[in-house]
């Protein structure tokens, strides 16, 4: 512990004026200082929210020792996957490592976390062992498997998810090349809650959009568990501007939940109907990733419920959970809600491990979808804690309106790349 | 003394009626100074809150960066970097998102800034209230968010941005094009958009390095008269248009957007 240091650092602040010069990037959260012994943060899940904790924390305050504990070496961004699908973009251009992170300071380890002791304060990642002051888990979803009967891990690699990005997206683009023209994608949609919400929307425009250009004979058939979706005024108006009667959506009213598939037969089912698919593509039901489970976060909703402030779990305090696997109130399960979520909770967690309160959060979500080359249009919302902490509020936002000219479509595309770009240098550099 | 008790605000309301390419009804209102005081930058400690119980400015522009690139240099195509940018440039233009189609609304945040201590506002902001320009902006998405914040978050956010370097990437230009752009900025813009179109302390907007299909989205708001501009400058783009039309203002965006450092 090198107080020197740190009160220099202090004084340099004071005497610099603050803080333009670090913001951003650097976390202004919280203006850097610690004192006391070195803390310890131990983070699993290096995606789209584990990876902003961790930077944010360490830039915070240096002094922190931050943890990454992340299964893969390399990740593939969920978001603009749908791009793989139609065409527009290859794979490897959602491929990220983790270089970015650890030269800043953050001590990356590439292992499964499988245990978590909430009371010794311990991970256990590898068959070693690490020790925490807090605990930040931002493991995203895992998929219910045999909710919908017959949907197993096997099931997958006949009938992808694509809803981890990776190999899943390159099997679903293969079968969707291999397909012939005028055969039939059928697409399986969950019930809320699940991740990205305009994503299986999105990702039909992206697979009509291939179609059309390579087997326009072809049908997608979306089943759905919801009665309505969001931007569904905005997907509907794009599927029929630019692919006709292409898509086909069956609503929960009509019967589109899906209950049973046969992999070996090419059908899905719902409750009334047999689907023959040539293409299918079933986005289970969701729960909190694994590691939530271990650890004891977990509710009977399958989600972790947290404090809105810090995102500490209301189950076990020490622990936060960012991202997908939180229950954040009204935010919804996005890449950019779990970008804000955890620059709430990396402040809070720096707050906290100096025996301080937690100070007023600020959110905010922006989603940006691609309903066909230069089509896009997005959702965005301001959200602030409310007065009681007991819900996070939406104070504005909306949607992109409705019949909105050619030249908006194409500039809220070019947002949206941008909006790429920026979160995930956000995430890794 | 406060600066501005002895300021005036003045709204000026004017809905032009020419023709020329550039013009356009627009609300354009603006406190004309009495006092020049176009004095640096106050630098606000952004870990402070002006408000005890609500987030502070970093917790506010930790949520920008995401999109619009850390430290405020995006990393494009087109979300615009904000780094560098005024403080009177960026609250300015918080707060015309966030008054589209309230003009009513618009008037009274200008009023109450100027009723405020001047020096104050400028100690913690960095906002000399009688220089701020506030013109229509179209915005896809901007209008939307802007509407989530107070005025006195959108003051606390107006600092952070200014006084942090920007990180200008490198683009892919017509160095044909930006060679003409080069003698047009010289002929028509330097005057104000000085040192190649990077100065921002007079809260110009920051062309050198700047997205240009972001540049490209604003001038065509200009043109369409979706997005306002002082007097002097509709002049003078209405001049360099009559001379070198389109071609002028592509040669402009490729100008600045081959400028990387």
């Amino acid at each position: 512990m090198n107080i020197t240091r740190n009160i220099t650092r202090r004084n340099f602040i004071k005497a610099s004026g603050g803080a333009a010069a670090v913001v951003g990037a650097t976390g202004l959260g919280v203006p850097g200082l610690a004192l006391g012994a070195s803390k310890k943060v131990v983070v699993v899940g290096g995606g789209a929210g584990g990876a902003i904790v961790a930077k944010y924390i360490k830039a915070a305050d240096r002094d922190i020792d931050v943890v990454l504990i992340e299964k893969n070496r390399h990740y593939y961004t969920c978001f603009m996957s749908n791009e793989v699908l139609g065409g527009a973009r290859q794979l490897k251009s959602l491929k990220y490592g983790y270089q970015g992170l650890h030269n800043r300071g953050v001590r990356v380890v590439h292992a499964e976390a499988t245990a978590v002791d909430p009371r010794k304060k311990t991970v256990t990642a590898g068959g070693e062992t690490h020790s925490y002051d807090r605990l930040v888990l931002s493991p995203g979803i895992d998929f219910r498997w045999g909710a919908i009967e017959n949907y197993d891990e096997k099931a997958s690699q006949v009938m992808p998810h694509a809803y981890k990005a990776g190999e899943q997206t390159a099997l679903l683009g293969r079968e969707l090349v291999n397909m012939k023209d005028g055969g039939v994608v059928v697409m399986a949609c969950p019930a809320n809650p699940f991740r990205c919400p305009p994503g299986p929307y999105e990702r039909a425009s992206q697979i009509a959009a291939f179609l059309k250009r390579h087997k326009p004979k072809s049908k997608i058939v979306i089943l759905d568990a919801k009665s309505k979706f969001s931007k569904q005024g905005l997907f509907t108006q794009a599927w029929k501007k630019l692919y006709g009667d292409m898509i086909e959506w069956h609503s929960a009213e009509k019967g589109g939940a899906v209950v049973s598939v046969n992999p070996k037969a090419m059908t899905v089912s719902t409750e009334f109907d047999d689907f023959k698919a040539d293409v299918a593509n079933i986005i289970p039901p969701q729960h909190a990733g694994r590691i939530a489970h271990v650890a004891g976060v977990v509710d009977d909703s399958g989600w972790c419920p947290v404090h809105y402030d810090s995102f500490e779990s209301k189950i076990h305090p020490g622990i936060h959970v960012v991202g997908d696997a939180s229950i954040a109130s009204v935010m919804p399960k996005s890449g950019y809600a779990a970008n804000s979520e955890a620059k709430v909770c990396a402040a809070a967690v720096v707050s906290m491990l100096r025996g301080e309160k937690p100070g007023a959060p600020s959110y905010v979500n922006t989603c940006y979808s691609i309903a066909a080359p230069g089509y896009g249009f997005s959702v965005a919302a301001v959200y602030r804690l409310a007065a009681d902490k007991g819900a996070i509020e939406k104070v504005s936002g909306g949607l992109t309106p409705m019949d909105a000219p050619d030249w908006v479509l194409e500039r809220e595309t070019l947002y949206a790349y941008s909006w790429y770009k920026n979160i995930v240098a956000d995430m890794f550099t | 003394m406060g600066l501005l008790s002895e300021v005036s605000l003045i709204v000026v309301k004017y809905f032009e009626t020419h023709t020329g390419d550039y013009d356009m009804p627009h609300l354009w209102i603006r406190f004309l100074p009495t006092t020049l005081a176009i004095a640096a930058l106050a630098l606000v400690a952004a870990g402070a809150s002006a408000d005890k119980h609500g987030a502070t400015a970093a917790m506010l522009t930790d949520t920008c960066v995401a999109c619009h690139g850390s430290a405020g240099s995006s990393t494009g195509p087109a979300i615009p970097s904000l780094a560098t940018l005024s403080p009177n440039y960026l609250v300015g233009a918080m707060l015309a998102y966030k008054y589209t189609g309230d003009e009513a609304g618009l008037e009274k945040a200008l009023a109450a800034l100027e009723a405020r201590d001047a020096k104050d506002l400028h100690k913690r902001y960095g906002v000399v209230a009688e220089d701020m320009l506030v013109f229509e902006r179209y915005s896809t998405i901007m209008s939307r968010i802007a509407k989530g914040y107070t005025d006195e978050e959108i003051l606390m956010m107006g600092p952070v941005f200014s006084e942090v370097d920007i990180k200008r990437a490198t683009q892919a230009y017509d160095s044909d094009k930006a060679a003409v752009g080069k003698r047009l900025h010289k002929e028509f813009c330097e005057k104000c958009h000085e040192d190649e179109g990077r100065l921002t302390e007079d809260d110009t907007g920051m062309l050198a390095g700047q997205w240009m299909p972001y540049l490209s989205a604003v001038m065509e708001d200009y043109r369409e008269g979706r997005r306002g501009m002082p007097k002097k400058m509709k002049s003078k783009l209405r001049d360099m248009r009559k001379e070198h039309g389109d071609a002028g203002v592509e040669a402009l965006i490729h100008y600045y957007g081959s400028i990387n450092n």
